[in-house]
């Protein structure tokens, strides 16, 4: 049985259909990202799924669990991580981990211990006694993980788990996750604006304007779009274009003082194509088509349109931090 | 429907963050020392003595419900800044009622204020009051009383209050007038009729009547307790329970 189920759900909101009669399902232990621009209904979908939001109709069920009927025990069994930070910066990074153990009613025999266990996962033991309004973006992000994942959820939420943070915290947080999912027995649920991050999910569904567009392994995805890009340099370009269409039947076009051409599944073509060329080839290279290309195709816009409100979203950070400061 | 242990850990938050927060503990003090010592000695030229009393003392009760007032407005008002900070999510994603959560905001934001409220019976000294032990426990449990009263308030409108903006205009339009119109600096009986209706509805003048209950005992009105000590404690009492009812409701909202 698939641990998240969601069959024709809708929210509306006064006049925006928010989520649009979509369906979906996650099996356990998976890795499932939801990709889409800003406002295409990620967030109002993983609100209704950790009962923050009702639906307007359609069913949510989590581990079995009606996510509205049932949504006590729904919020137990599911950890989250927002977009914006939920640490309180008054406290330290104890304080909040066993904030949250009360809340989620932890043993407490085992409370101290799994704290321990779970800063020491995110690598900041060190800084237990730390305030929180000490900690740098990553740090804070990190923590929000380790206490994400206190109650041992069955499944974890992550909304935008990587957004205002540089390319370099970006991927240490990817290795956590990494990490993690050879640790502990858990399912992610994450949404991202960023194509290269919805690479590291098992299976990806692409929202826009609350409906699901497509869905599958980011492969059969990438697939579907078109081929990969092989681009040549030979001794004799000419000859390699002529025998390339008779021998593979595929048109190649000189550019930039090589060729060019597309196929599908590539690396198995290159080796083959080298094989057979009569001429002598200098350089090889395969480029593979991104999910961006996938939602272009799709949609036909870019997610580069989206470079515009991620700045707002810096902005927003930089004003919340500012007045944090002021406090 | 409570659940004890997240009530306990809600409550334990926001007193680690008051004891580490020194200036707000400072500010506690600085507040009625402000108000007696400057305020208080310019009236005192104008009015004299009654029944024994000084204005000072005539106004320190009232000095327990500003003190009351300022200090659960802010402790309830901070939900309004966990919404801002996001702290808020940690708890409504908790798999805890929002009963739970109404309870322990007021049940903290109570015991903060009685604790400034104690905090500030340091002056009595320097007015001249001499507290007998009866009386301080009895200021304990009127303070526990307004307090509650004042929070649960607070937290009403901090359910309905969706950005911290809000917070200026809760300020000057209701807190300082509920101050003002209180009975703490003047006598009820001495405004004129139209101010005097605006006190009536005011919970907090009855809060502080009752401690004119306990610190001016043989005051007779202007400067005594104006209300009878029951009809004091029954109003303050029923318009805690309206309103933490009414903030439990609010703050079950789901759209």
């Amino acid at each position: 049985m698939p641990i998240i189920q969601v069959n024709n759900l809708s929210k509306q909101f006064k006049s925006l259909k928010a989520v649009d009669d979509i369906s979906f399902t996650v099996n356990e232990g998976e890795v499932f990202g939801f990709l889409g621009p800003n406002g295409a209904g990620k967030t109002t979908t993983i609100n209704i799924l950790c009962t923050l939001l009702s639906a307007t109709s359609g069913m949510a069920r989590i581990a079995g669990l009606d996510c509205t009927r049932d949504s006590d025990r729904v919020r137990s069994s599911i950890g989250l991580i927002f977009q914006d930070t939920t640490l309180d910066a008054g406290l330290t990074a104890y304080e909040n981990l066993k904030f949250h153990a009360y809340l989620y009613n932890l043993d407490r025999a085992l409370t101290d211990q799994r704290i321990d266990e779970m800063l020491e996962v995110v690598k900041l033991a060190d800084r237990k006694h730390d305030l929180i309004k000490n900690f740098s973006g990553g740090m804070k992000r990190r923590l929000e993980i380790a206490r994400g994942l206190l109650h041992y959820p069955r499944v974890l939420f992550l909304d935008e788990p990587t957004i205002g943070l540089d390319p370099q915290t970006r991927n240490t947080i990817w290795e956590f996750i990494a990490e993690l999912r050879k640790r502990e027995k858990i399912t992610v649920f994450m949404t991202t604006h960023y194509m290269e991050e919805a690479e590291n999910c098992d299976r990806i569904a692409i929202i826009d304007h609350g409906k699901i567009v497509t869905e599958g392994t980011p492969m059969k995805l990438k697939s579907v779009v078109r081929g990969d890009i092989i681009r040549l340099v030979t001794s004799d370009n000419n000859r390699a274009i002529g025998m390339i269409r008779e021998q593979f039947n595929i048109i190649a076009r000189e550019e930039n003082g090589g060729l060019s051409l597309e196929a599908e599944r590539g690396e198995e073509l290159v080796p083959k194509l080298i094989h057979a060329l009569p001429v002598e080839t200098r350089s090889v290279s395969i480029q593979k088509p991104t999910l961006n290309d996938v939602f272009l195709k799709l949609t036909g816009r870019t997610m580069r349109d989206e470079i515009l409100s991620d700045n707002k979203e810096i902005t927003r950070e930089f004003v919340r931090g500012h007045r944090r400061a002021q406090r | 429907m409570i659940q004890l242990r997240p009530i306990y850990v809600i409550c334990l938050r926001e007193f680690i963050k008051f004891f580490r927060e020194k200036s707000r503990l400072l500010g506690t003090l600085a507040r009625p020392v402000l108000w007696l010592f400057v305020v208080g000695n310019g009236m005192s030229s104008l009015i004299k003595p009654q029944a024994g009393f000084s204005y000072l003392q005539f106004i320190f009760p009232g000095m327990i419900g500003m003190t009351i007032l300022f200090s659960s407005i802010f402790s309830s008002i901070s939900i309004v800044w966990d919404r801002e900070f996001g702290f808020m999510k940690e708890m409504l994603v908790a798999p805890i009622s929002r009963l739970s959560i109404v309870i322990g905001k007021a049940l903290s934001g109570t015991l903060i204020s009685v604790a400034q409220a104690i905090i500030i019976l340091i002056l009595t000294p320097f007015l001249g009051i001499h507290l007998t032990f009866l009386q301080f426990i009895e200021i304990t449990a009127v303070s526990v009383l307004v307090s509650f009263c004042i929070t649960s308030m607070g937290i009403l409108i901090a359910a309905r209050l969706t950005s911290f903006d809000g917070f200026n205009i809760i300020m000057n339009f209701l807190v300082m007038p509920m101050f003002f119109l209180s009975g703490a600096m003047y006598p009820v009986s001495s405004m004129p009729p139209a101010l005097r209706q605006l006190t009536h509805i005011n919970p907090l003048t009855y809060g502080i009547d009752a401690f004119k209950h306990v610190l001016l005992k043989n005051g007779n009105p202007p400067l005594g307790p104006e209300f009878s000590l029951a009809l004091d404690l029954l109003i303050v009492t029923a318009v805690s329970v309206v309103m933490l009812t009414f903030a439990a409701l609010s703050f079950r909202r789901k759209d």
